[in-house]
């Protein structure tokens, strides 16, 4: 157990700093923090709303997500299939489980970094009013989830691929439907035809929704159920696909 | 116990309706360098592939120093170090931080680590892009990395695909005897289509096409056993006219006889035959028959590579 660990940390450990190795992280946490203030800002109206709460913040982080999560996550499979350097990592003795946890942990641990740096505007909200901290702080652990859900959605998909950008767009287009599932335009067209669990299914399925929920502060373990098993199935079938596509 | 580092029998691998590797014996001990020959296409790098456990074979067994590679891959892949084809880098990596990489990942210990990787800058010759990026490297450079990470562990097992390719004649010259240097207690298997290098490391030859093996010799044994089959050159100097040339052919009882002009006083009558080895002596007594000026006579021996083209084009128009 030692050793497995110990292996999927090395693979963890490369990939993350594979991340500041090339100007992708500066750009990609610059990138962040700029649309993240400015939706706030901006779209959000924070100051208009006259309310201490980061209710503006958060409200934007599936949508930005939809398009940040493919950027950091296309790489994962796609560039070790592309550069052939697949054949090295499945040829040591790892497994591909191990590989594909090691691998999903350090995009899931850099995104943290990215919420944690957003840190100063919980700072400016609490310095601008009394602000329900445990609210936000569910609201950043929930965000920080439904990320993982995201990438892991991405690194399935660009298990797909050799190419970096095509896992970008499928990943984004997959994303969008999970948070638009919970939309009624959705619900509606799929209601029409089918058993009634069935649009029940779906609409569970929405980020959106669950992650809605988080944002009122209500945690509760059907959200943290959702996203974590989102999760696990995202890995599972990646180690799937990296088995069938390997040689491809 | 075997003492076979390498046993794989029966092995079969198809992509589709393409069989890549159709019923490949292959078995290595330690101390032998095989080189796996074949044209392009032919199931070399397939069956390496197999060979470490990089794809599973659709029928056959692989075993790894004694550890079935199917059933126990990861003890199995412990044996083994690989240079894939191309030799695949993290190019964003510098060397250190990627040949530790691997040894850690191959279970090195700190201080085994340290010492390997000491051991790979002079041995390898990489001290002096030690701490470079890899994606900066030359391509003679990124292919001794290859060949460094294969070796980090120090392997009972060595299986490197065309690990000469893209190099220049001086680094093909060190890498033929790193291989050398290596092979002492190691079992190493490379694939090549440069016949002059299975000629300088190789204690075995392998030579397979379409997905078959064609020949499983020492390079010595392929030599003798082709060259033996081949032609009889005769050298001599008189001129042989079209009468000349009709009675020593229907004298001479093999095949194949052909008269060749060198030059204005000088004549070649080559003697060959698909079905039986022409006999020098036999065919000496002929030609001494028309009392010709004998100015030389031998087998035109036939290197590895007309006795690969030979074997590989007569498989492939059967």
């Amino acid at each position: 157990m030692k050793i497995y660990l110990e292996k999927t940390y090395i693979i963890f450990d490369r990939e993350l700093k594979g991340y500041f190795r090339t100007p992708l992280a500066s750009i990609f946490l610059l990138v962040f923090l700029a649309l993240s203030s400015g939706m706030t800002f901006f779209l959000g109206r924070f100051f208009d709303r006259d309310q201490a709460d980061l209710t503006a913040f958060f409200a934007w982080h599936p949508w930005l997500f939809l398009i940040l999560m493919p950027a950091i996550g296309m790489r994962l499979w796609a560039e070790e299939r592309r550069s052939g350097t697949i054949e090295l990592l499945i040829t040591l003795p790892v497994t591909n489980m191990q590989l594909v946890i090691g691998k999903f942990l350090a995009s899931w641990i850099f995104t943290l970094i990215a919420l944690i740096l957003t840190m100063p505007i919980w700072v400016t909200v609490n310095y601008l009013g009394d602000p329900d901290n445990n609210v936000i702080l569910i609201s950043y652990i929930g965000s920080w989830l439904m990320a993982g859900a995201f990438l892991a959605l991405t690194s399935c998909l660009s298990a797909l691929t050799k190419n970096q950008v095509i896992a970008f767009i499928i990943s984004s287009i997959s994303g969008f439907v999970l948070i638009m599932a919970g939309f009624n335009l959705v619900l509606s067209s799929v209601r029409s035809w089918t058993p009634t669990w069935v649009t029940e299914t779906v609409g569970s399925m929405s980020f959106l929704s669950h992650f809605s929920r988080i944002q009122m502060g209500v945690f509760d373990l059907r959200t943290l159920i959702f996203f974590i098993s989102m999760i696990i199935l995202c890995i599972w079938i990646n180690v799937q696909l990296v088995q069938i596509k390997k040689a491809d | 116990m075997s003492s076979k580092l390498i046993d794989a029998k029966n092995l079969k691998k198809s992509f589709g309706e393409f069989i890549a590797v159709d019923d490949i014996d292959l078995s290595v001990l330690r101390g032998e360098v095989v080189g796996f020959l074949g044209p392009n296409g032919a199931g070399k790098s397939t069956t390496m592939k197999m060979l470490t456990g990089f794809l599973e074979p659709d029928s056959g067994d692989i075993m790894i120093n004694n550890v079935d590679l199917k059933s126990n891959p990861l003890q199995a892949k412990e044996f083994i170090g690989y240079l894939p084809e191309g030799a695949p880098s993290y190019s964003d990596m510098n060397v250190l931080e990627f040949l530790s990489f691997v040894g850690k990942m191959r279970g090195l210990n700190k201080k085994i680590l340290t010492t390997r990787l000491d051991e790979m800058a002079i041995q390898i010759s990489l001290k002096e892009v030690w701490n470079k990026p890899i994606e900066t490297l030359s391509k003679g450079f990124k292919r001794r990395v290859g060949i460094a990470q294969a070796l980090i562990h120090d392997p009972d097992i060595l299986i490197l695909d065309e690990p000469t390719d893209g190099l220049d004649p001086n680094q093909k010259h060190e890498m033929r005897n790193l291989i050398k240097t290596i092979s002492k207690n190691k079992a190493i298997v490379i694939s090549t289509h440069i016949l002059e290098e299975v000629e300088a490391v190789c204690s075995r030859a392998m030579i397979i096409a379409d997905g078959k093996l064609l020949a499983n010799e020492t390079p010595a044994n392929l030599e003798k056993q082709f060259a033996n089959k081949d032609i009889i050159s005769i050298k001599v100097f008189n001129k042989i006219n079209a009468v000349l040339a009709k009675n020593l052919k229907s004298s001479i009882h093999y095949g194949d006889v052909k008269i060749e002009k060198l030059d204005k006083d000088t004549n070649r009558i080559l003697v060959s035959d698909d079905k039986r080895t022409p006999e020098l002596n036999a065919v000496l007594k002929q030609v001494n028959k028309f009392k010709l000026n004998i100015i030389e006579a031998s087998f035109v021996k036939s290197n590895l590579e007309e006795i690969f083209r030979k074997i590989t084009t007569t498989n492939a128009s059967s």
